[in-house]
């Protein structure tokens, strides 16, 4: 399995560690929701098709990576750094980190 | 400044070896830099950072990923988004570099003593590299200057090509010694010199 990572190009699955599940939500440090949290840490889509995906190119240049893969293909269909995840970013504001 | 010991001094075995009978296609050397410096931007500050490079190595670096240039003496490449590995010859860039990268642009890492420098040139440097690593080594793939990050089982190195069948390789101090073994088994069959 190739992933393009978008710095370094194409290069082997080896070289890249599964940081888990790109669907995850994770809830604010102090919540005390719990049903929130459960969520976080157990429930799982678990498709049979295009998966949501957070990779990190360890063996290269480090990045977080928001890849799509195809869990009965392994197509990888869109590669992307979490850096400049929307997402990711309106959460560190709203916590006043950047 | 203490006097740094090499990792690859009991290994390291000046002459020609393996099947040099019909020639000796790749020499094998450590260059000992006195610098290596890893300089990493703050997101946004990517441009001063490379401006910081270039006012204190003379080195401009080229637009894209992976890019760099060398000039002999001191050499620099991106490694990853917003980082660069430095290099020089003599000692002291840190602190060459201290007052030109603030913290608001970015940090400055020496790891002169953290990482081996290993060269590999010849006109089989290629062949002997695309076993270990799973990249295009072909020349308009990796332009001279350019560097990349890759892993060789799990030594991590950067690469960084210095001349149109020279590359310079980064690896970590400690797994410098195995990294070397590998590297000299791997150029026996095509007859290489230690230097």
């Amino acid at each position: 399995m190739l992933i393009t990572c978008p710095y370094c190009g194409p290069r082997d699955v080896i070289e890249f560690t599964y940081q888990g599940d790109g669907n995850r939500e994770r809830p604010q440090p102090a919540s005390q929701d719990l049903d929130a949290w459960n969520t976080y840490v157990y429930d799982r889509l678990n498709p049979a098709g295009d998966h949501n995906e957070i990779w990190q190119h360890s063996g290269g240049c480090r990045a977080h990576l928001r890849v799509v893969r195809n869990t009965l293909t392994h197509e990888i269909s869109s590669v992307a750094f979490t850096r400049g995840d929307h997402k990711v970013d309106a959460r560190h504001k709203a916590e006043g980190k950047i | 400044m203490v006097e740094r010991q090499s990792p690859l001094e009991l290994e390291l075995r000046s002459g020609s070896h393996g099947d040099f009978e019909h020639g000796v296609e790749v020499i094998l050397s450590e260059t000992r830099p006195g610098s290596i410096l890893q300089l990493a931007a703050w997101p946004g500050q990517e441009k001063a950072l490379i401006a910081g490079i270039r006012t204190v190595t003379g080195l401009a670096l080229p637009d894209g990923a992976g890019a760099g240039s060398t000039d002999g003496v001191r050499s620099v490449f991106g490694f990853a988004p917003g980082k660069f590995t430095v290099v020089d010859e003599g000692e002291g860039l840190a602190s060459a570099f201290a007052n030109v990268v603030t913290p608001a642009i970015g940090t400055v890492t020496d790891l002169s003593h953290g990482r081996t420098a290993i060269r590999i040139a010849g006109p089989k440097a290629e062949w002997v590299l695309a076993k270990f690593f799973a990249i295009d080594f072909a020349l308009p793939a990796f332009p001279v200057g350019a560097g990349r990050s890759t892993m060789h089982h799990d030594v991590f190195a950067q690469i960084q090509r210095t001349g149109a069948d020279q590359f310079d390789i980064y690896v970590f101090r400690s797994f410098a010694r195995s990294f070397w073994k590998a590297l000299c088994h791997a150029s026996e069959e095509v007859g290489y010199e230690v230097q």
